[in-house]
């Protein structure tokens, strides 16, 4: 009895033996390719390019799959069944090749992308017996990864370890940069690599012919071929070398005012001071130097209550507010905004991103869209209170809004947005800024009576400050969310103190229901359920 | 169509003991040109659209042949086009996609299975089933039974479908009934070859024209007509068809030693049954199979006796049927209790009662099947081990993968279509309005169901939005919206909603029509109303004067992308004092041909040397906070997301990507709502012309000078 998941011996299979009673034909398996692709990534013409070098090879050939839906980004697959045998040796036997994949049963997967892999993993078409994985290491993000208000995205990494301990061989690697690289399409790039692991029992010279004999952007194709091959190759001579990057960027190391330096040595753990350094030069930046102070002054306020009270010396709390403040103490403000459409290296990144040559003139439109809000931000508060109030009084008046499109890359409209980052001399003045600052002192002075009873719950709300993001109504919703929880959890605790904490946990499901459903209404039937009764589920 | 099929054309004239390689469902669009076929006609839908776009566009070999081809506006249409053969000896061929399509022509198929044919009559039905199917799951095996229309399943392999589609004209005319071929969505798609024969005049045609109308009372559905019909059905039509199955082996029966049990099967199930079995170690790759088997490609009317006689000596036997009812288990049950023959029935007790037969599916269900019936000729323990083998990896992955699902990627709308903007104005009006009903329909848009607009209700059928939104109208607070595209329109909305709201005059809702030009989710399909200068396959009949025509006061046209002037629009139409129909026009070109057009057009001329300018999105990485509440009112594919290079931030932030065609979307949502300042426009001037390289070269300059008194020397690493 002969076990069909064998998988093929190359130079085994010339003349077919009869065998046994059953008169099967033993070890004959076609060799079974799937690509797990997305749409408009070129996985049927991969398909096409395959299918036409193993029948000009001579080797019987089926590709199935199912188009119209990857047009439209969905995931989709393609299948491909060589029988590595010519026709001529068959003798006019016919091979029945199958439309369908069968776990267990693929020779070699090829993924244009990691989630990709994973799916098919699940789906067990992945086997450390048989399979050959070619997969991407780049993200395409899903819907649902996308639209998460905070962080919603797959971690590839558990796909990753799965893809080498669930193959036979592998091979990973970034298909979009590569692609990108070679000024290439990615299925060209996946066909050169098909090649290099020299797998299939065609040539390379014929897989490269079948891109000239489909006669789709044969040139560029070409290219991609070689850089698929050479990353193929590559790793066959070294297959220790990991061609996964990290794709995290590094910190750049920054100067800062020796007073604030040492300020920042004296009195914090050297663990943070990475972060805290990012958090100066943010708001160095920002504002400058007395502002920068001001959030030394602030951090070391609560440091030496966290030194006293951390327990774990894990500094968790100690990081957390200072990433929170740092990122609180810069809000994004008209005046904010028009700095960073302005600084110097904007147009240069753009022009980069855009692959324009030197004599290409690129034209920037900028869209901004101030209302009253914005507009009363900037001013005194003297002034912004009447207006604002007016604006309440009618609607119509409050909710109106300016739109603007200007063309930042011409000298007015550069002008126009510049002169507004000019009014950062004035900021502390402003109705937003004084607003801000109570704002941020009200929440640490919350913060530090409650890291005496509580540190965990002290990080959650310093997490909290994670809510007030985004811009217009998006921010607007995320402040009343953020009131909302201090004022049904934390502030009735602090005011009696007969009534008990809430839990951490508590807090950090209201922090969550909100992130995640950012119109209010899951945090809303969240609150309405008292505090303390909430079911953990 | 704005695809070219030139190459598939080629092919279709390939002549006697050549070669074809290509498409399963081009091979039987050849077969059908080697059958004699007088006419075709059909309407578009995956996966047999291909039948149709290239006929459309073979001209030279139809008119050679003398063939009559029409693209058919429904499929009642292209059902009722098969009327030809009812009294003439004219071969002809209709094609849809089914259950769905279908449905759509059961009217003229009853007609047409009740008078019965005498030219061979065969309906090409692309069974749209399972995994990858955008419709509906129901069998079309429904309609065969009950209109006695013949019922094809062919085995896979260019050769038996092309043989088959050739032998089921005959069984067409040997019984004077239409017959029905199925192929499923992979058949239609799989590439392969066969030897070809050359293509058939057909006897009567364009070419050799009929001058005798027949009379024939009894081809006349109407009493007493028709009770003669069911009688000759039953009487004269199964007979004979059974008969011609049966002599011409259209079944397959293929031999094995395991011979006290065996399988039965729809013919399109074969290679995947035959794939199962081999990797349980019981057939190899030829064909050679241990478990006797009986493929049946013809799987409505049985042959009882050849059904039985397969049964006959055998303990067990597997019937592998894809989808319910258990039409095919019943009958057999049926049949072995006539012949007193006890052969246990093993089926959907073994195999999932719906959905797709996949491979892992077939593989358990077989392997369950083996163990249960116990051949005196299987060793069951390497069957069992192999199953065990798979189910190890499966649970396997699932451990290294770890607990979070990988996400699902449903379809959505392609970078820069024209149908977003419209879901995305809907959906910003719903924070002033409230939810409101959308009553969707058939199309590209239906995926407004899914993140993240998740906007309509229900989905009533192809162009059944309108209708399907009459009663549940009047009962809502504020209007309802029913979504139509253009190709519906023309498909059934137009009479089914916009004519029946006229009538009733009782409508009182908001129909928004997505018009852009094409057939758009069947492949960019022409259709009454598209439009091109440079065509002559158009007729260019507008929508709006249609409209017009039928009494519509309340009608406004606008390009789908305004998002800020459509809100205004809807924000009137949800309003406005005025009752009865009222009608948008959303109007925005299918981006996908748009570009297939542009793209290339665009490259030539910049090779030319020639000025372009190409539009692009972008995203200050700096200012977006990562909220991704721009991402959650367009969806577009070219927005995504990436890593945040800000330590400080943990959130990643938005991004747009060089797949962006620059529709303009983008800027329309950050202005209308008002969102984030984070968006920008960019256009890049290919060959500029020399005024504008000097411009742009001052105005950099002296930008530059401003930022460098501002005190912003350096550029700043962070956002390189």
């Amino acid at each position: 009895m002969f076990r069909g998941s064998q998988a093929p011996k190359k130079g085994s299979m010339s003349a077919p033996e009869q065998s046994g009673a059953s008169g099967l034909y033993p070890q004959m398996d076609p060799l079974t390719i799937l690509v797990g692709a997305l749409g408009g990534e070129g996985g049927g013409i991969l398909t096409d390019w395959l299918v036409l070098a193993a029948t000009s090879e001579g080797f019987p050939v089926q590709s199935t799959s199912i188009p119209g839906v990857a047009q439209r980004t969905g995931a989709t697959f393609y299948y491909i069944e060589i029988f590595p045998v010519k026709r001529t040796e068959l003798k006019g036997k016919q091979p029945i090749l199958s439309l369908y994949p069968f776990p267990g049963q693929i020779d070699l997967a090829v993924f244009t992308e990691l989630l990709e892999a994973g799916r098919n993993m699940e789906n067990g078409y992945v086997s450390p017996d048989r399979t050959t994985l070619l997969a991407s290491t780049h993200r395409n993000y899903a819907m649902l990864e996308k639209t998460a208000p905070g962080d919603g995205r797959y971690h590839g990494e558990g796909i990753l370890q799965a893809a080498k301990s669930m193959s036979k061989k592998v091979l990973l690697f970034d298909l979009e940069k590569t692609a990108k690289a070679c000024g290439s399409k990615e299925n060209a790039v996946l066909l050169g690599a098909i090649a290099g692991i020299e797998l299939l029992p065609i040539p390379s010279a014929v897989l490269q012919e079948s891109i000239r004999q489909k006669g789709v952007a044969v040139e560029s194709n070409l290219k991609g071929f070689e850089a698929g091959m050479e990353v193929a190759q590559k790793k066959r001579k070294d297959p220790e070398s990991s061609a996964v990057e990290s794709p995290h960027a590094k910190s750049v190391n920054r100067k800062i005012p020796s007073e604030l330096q040492q300020r920042m040595e004296n009195s914090f753990p050297p663990v943070s001071h990475p972060l805290i350094l990012e958090g100066i030069v943010r708001l160095l930046d920002y504002q400058g130097l007395a502002y920068a102070r001001k959030y030394i002054s602030r951090l070391e306020m609560l440091q030496c209550r966290i030194q006293e009270k951390e327990e774990k010396k894990d500094y968790a709390l100690c990081l957390e507010i200072a990433r929170q403040l740092a990122l609180w103490m810069s809000y994004e403000d008209v005046i904010r905004v028009a700095h960073l459409k302005t600084c110097a290296g904007r147009f240069e990144s753009i022009r980069k991103e855009l692959d324009a040559r030197s004599n290409e003139p690129v034209q920037v439109t900028d869209f901004l869209d101030p209302g009253i809000d914005e507009i009363c931000s900037l001013l005194p508060s003297f002034l912004a209170r009447p207006v604002l109030r007016l604006g309440q009084k009618f609607p119509r008046f409050g909710k109106l809004r300016i739109p603007m499109q200007i063309r930042t890359d011409t000298v007015s409209g550069f002008l126009r947005i510049w002169l507004i980052a000019r009014l950062k001399k004035i900021r502390p003045l402003t109705f937003r800024y004084r607003i801000e600052q109570d704002l941020i002192d009200a929440w640490l002075g919350q913060v530090v009576r409650i890291m005496e009873h509580d540190q965990l719950l002290a990080f959650e709300m310093v997490k909290c400050a994670e809510l007030l993001k985004g811009y217009g109504e998006t921010y607007q919703q995320g402040r009343q969310n953020f009131d909302s929880i201090f004022r049904i959890f934390v502030e009735p605790a602090l005011a009696d103190r007969t009534q008990g904490l809430p839990s951490a946990e508590e807090l950090r499901f209201a922090r969550e229901a909100a992130l995640n459903d950012p119109q209010g209404k899951s945090l809303e039937t969240f609150l309405n359920k008292s505090p303390g009764k909430i079911t953990r589920s | 169509m704005e695809r070219s099929f030139a190459k598939e054309i080629e092919s279709l004239k390939l002549g006697k003991n050549e070669v074809f390689y290509g498409e399963g469902i081009l091979a039987i669009t050849k077969a059908l040109l080697q059958s004699g076929v007088s006419y075709i006609g059909g309407y578009q839908g995956a996966p047999i659209s291909h039948l149709i776009d290239v006929l459309g566009e073979a001209e030279e070999i139809l008119d050679d042949l003398g063939v009559h081809f029409e693209y058919c506006p429904n499929e009642a249409a292209a059902a009722a086009m098969l009327g030809a053969s009812i009294n003439y000896p004219l071969r002809g061929a209709a094609t849809w996609k089914s259950v769905v399509g279908t449905n759509v022509a059961s009217d003229a198929l009853s007609n047409l299975a009740s008078a019965g044919v005498v030219g061979g009559a065969v309906i090409i039905v692309g069974e749209d089933y399972g995994e990858g199917a955008s419709i509906i799951q129901e069998r079309s095996h429904a309609f065969a039974l009950k209109s006695s229309i013949w019922l094809l399943d062919p085995r896979p392999g260019h050769e038996k479908f092309v043989d088959l589609i050739e032998q089921s004209f005959q069984l067409s005319e040997a019984s004077n009934t239409p017959v029905m071929v199925e192929f499923r969505i992979r058949a239609c798609h799989v590439f392969g070859s066969f030897v070809c024969k050359e293509n058939r005049t057909p006897e009567y045609s364009r070419k050799n024209l009929l001058s005798e109308p027949e009379f024939d009372p009894n081809r006349i559905c109407l009493p007493p007509g028709t009770y003669h019909q069911e009688k000759h059905k039953v009487e004269i039509r199964l007979p004979a068809a059974v008969d011609f199955i049966r002599k011409h082996r259209l079944n397959e029966i293929f031999p094995g030693d395991a011979d006290d049990v065996g399988i039965i099967l729809q013919g399109g199930l074969y290679n995947s049954v035959l794939r199962a079995l081999k990797q349980l170690g019981l057939a190899d790759s030829f064909g050679q199979c241990r478990i006797p088997l009986l493929v049946l490609n013809v799987t409505h009317p049985l042959v009882p006796d050849e059904v039985t006689g397969f049964c006959q000596g055998k303990k067990a036997v597997l019937m592998i049927e894809e989808g319910q009812p258990d039409y095919l288990e019943q009958a057999l049950h049926v049949l072995l209790r006539k012949e007193n023959q006890d052969t246990a029935v093993y089926g959907k007790n073994l195999l999932p009662m719906a959905g797709e037969y996949t491979g892992r599916v077939l593989l358990e269900g077989i392997a369950e099947f083996v163990s249960e019936s116990r051949s005196h000729a299987i060793e069951a323990g390497p069957v069992a081990a192999e199953i065990q083998r798979v189910k190890k990896y499966i649970l396997r992955a699932a451990k290294e993968l770890g607990p979070r699902p990988v996400p699902k990627r449903p379809p959505s709308f392609c970078t820069g279509c024209p149908e977003r903007p419209i879901f995305s104005a809907i959906k910003i009006m719903e924070k002033e309005f409230g939810k409101v009903h959308v009553s969707s329909d058939i199309g590209c848009h239906t995926f407004s169901t899914l993140p993240p607009f998740n906007l309509g209700n229900t989905v009533m059928g192809y162009g059944l939005s309108l209708a399907g939104s009459t009663a549940v109208g009047p009962a809502f607070d504020k209007r309802v919206i029913s979504i139509m595209g253009d190709g519906g329109f023309w498909h059934n909305g137009l009479t089914s909603g916009v004519v029946n709201s006229q009538f009733n005059k009782k409508s009182d809702s908001i129909l928004m029509v997505v018009n852009n030009g094409y057939t758009s989710a069947t492949g960019q399909q022409y259709i009454p109303s598209s439009n091109d200068k440079t065509g002559d396959k158009f007729s260019d009949i507008s929508i709006q004067s249609m409209l017009k025509g039928l009494g519509v006061r309340w009608v406004r046209k606008i390009s789908s992308y305004q998002v800020r002037k459509m809100l205004k629009i809807l924000r009137t139409a949800m309003t406005s004092k005025e009752g009865g129909l009222k009608v948008i026009l959303a109007e925005g070109e299918c981006q996908l041909v748009r570009q297939r057009r542009v793209k290339p057009e665009n490259q030539k001329k910049i090779l030319e040397g020639k000025r372009v300018v190409q539009t692009r999105f972008g995203i200050d990485a700096s200012v977006c906070t990562g909220d991704h509440s721009c991402i959650r009112l367009s969806g577009c594919p070219s927005l995504t997301i990436k890593a945040s290079e800000d330590p400080l931030r943990r959130d990643p932030v938005a991004t747009v990507d060089n797949n962006c065609v620059g529709c303009g979307l983008c800027g329309e949502i950050a202005h209308t709502v008002a969102l984030c300042p984070s968006f920008y426009r960019t256009e890049i001037v290919h060959n500029p012309l020399p005024y504008e390289v000097k411009l742009n070269r001052i105005r950099s300059i002296v930008i530059r000078i401003f930022q460098f008194c501002s005190g912003d020397r350096k550029p700043r690493k962070k956002e390189v």
